[in-house]
């Protein structure tokens, strides 16, 4: 037994000290965009659970969910995060566009009200971040408010963020907008649903967040 | 008389004589008034938040769906003292708020921002 443990010393503030937290990361972005694709995928491939359900319908994502201890090995280095899928984020939540989609007025407008919730909630979670992955849906014009407020957000706290440039495997997509709208954060182009470039997602994730 | 809707352009000097409450105070009484309000210089990504979470709580069924807000990426200011003291400060530019079911972005931009005005 060490001489230490035999004298009674407890160090274990000293440890606490000196231990690196694990980095807590965001998925963030508008509603639709992939973030709960995204957050499946990563916690699938690398705890083989899944985080939360995804639908077509926007604001699927109601509550925020952490997944602790997401170990990433990439190139023989590993990083360990606590991953947060945040609701979508939005400045307008309208009940008719959920009754768009075959819900009753009564489940559109419950719908809407957890919605305004969650969106409460994501925007809350940024107090509390070490980074951000924001996914983008390269189908769409990159210059969002939602994308403007959170990449703003991240520059003025200092906070390190990726862009993850989603739907890749859709023919309209294109990454290089994105880019030519945010060219000073690192963007991967990626397709959640099929996989496509992850790995190069983990790599990006290893280097900004390690 | 002229039938429309009323548009407020704001100035720089006034909002910087405005707290960050009194800002997001102001946008969401007079958006919900109907208005659209130009801000000469925006918000902080900070007052961009606090705007979001307070609309949430405001959005009621039939009554109240949301704000739009648009407004260029913020720049980097990069001042001859800013570089000589290693910092960098965030410029806020123009921005557009009006309310969700009154304004819609056609088209946005670095430099441009394209919106349609409907009457309520």
């Amino acid at each position: 037994m060490g001489i230490i443990k035999r004298l009674g010393l407890n160090f274990s503030w000293f440890k606490k000290l000196f231990k690196k937290r694990k980095a807590r990361i965001g998925i963030y972005g508008p509603p639709n965009a992939g973030k709960t694709t995204l957050a499946n995928r990563i916690v699938r491939d690398w705890t083989g659970d899944a985080m939360g359900s995804v639908s077509h319908i926007p604001h699927e994502t109601r509550r925020a969910r952490r997944r602790e201890g997401v170990t990433i090995e990439c190139n023989g280095s590993s990083v360990t995060l606590d991953i947060i899928d945040t609701p979508g984020l939005a400045t307008k939540i309208d009940f008719h566009d959920f009754m768009a989609f075959g819900m009753t007025e009564d489940e559109a407008k419950r719908r809407a009200k957890e919605a305004t919730e969650g969106v409460i909630e994501a925007v809350k979670w940024l107090d509390d971040l070490d980074g951000v992955i924001l996914v983008m849906d390269a189908t769409e014009d990159p210059y969002t408010q939602v994308n403007v407020v959170v990449i703003g957000n991240m520059e003025a706290r200092k906070l390190p963020l990726l862009i993850a440039a989603n739907k890749i495997d859709l023919p309209t997509s294109s990454p290089a907008r994105i880019h030519s709208a945010f060219p000073q954060h690192p963007l991967v182009p990626i397709s959640a649903l099929e996989g496509q470039n992850i790995d190069a997602l983990y790599q990006q994730i290893s280097e900004h967040f390690g | 008389m002229i039938k429309g809707i009323q548009m407020d352009l704001i100035s720089e000097d006034k909002l910087n004589g405005m707290t960050s409450m009194e800002k997001v105070r102001l946008i969401l009484d007079e958006v919900r008034n109907g208005k659209i309000l130009v801000l000469e210089t925006g918000l902080t990504p900070s007052e961009q938040t606090k705007l979001i979470e307070l609309t949430m709580t405001e959005i009621a069924p039939d009554d109240f769906s949301g704000i739009e807000i648009e407004s260029y990426p913020v720049k980097q200011s990069d001042t001859f003292l800013n570089k000589l003291l290693g910092k960098t400060s965030l410029k806020t530019r123009l921005t557009v708020i009006g309310p969700a079911s009154q304004l819609k972005t056609i088209k946005k931009d670095r430099d441009l921002i394209s919106a349609f005005v409907s009457t309520p």
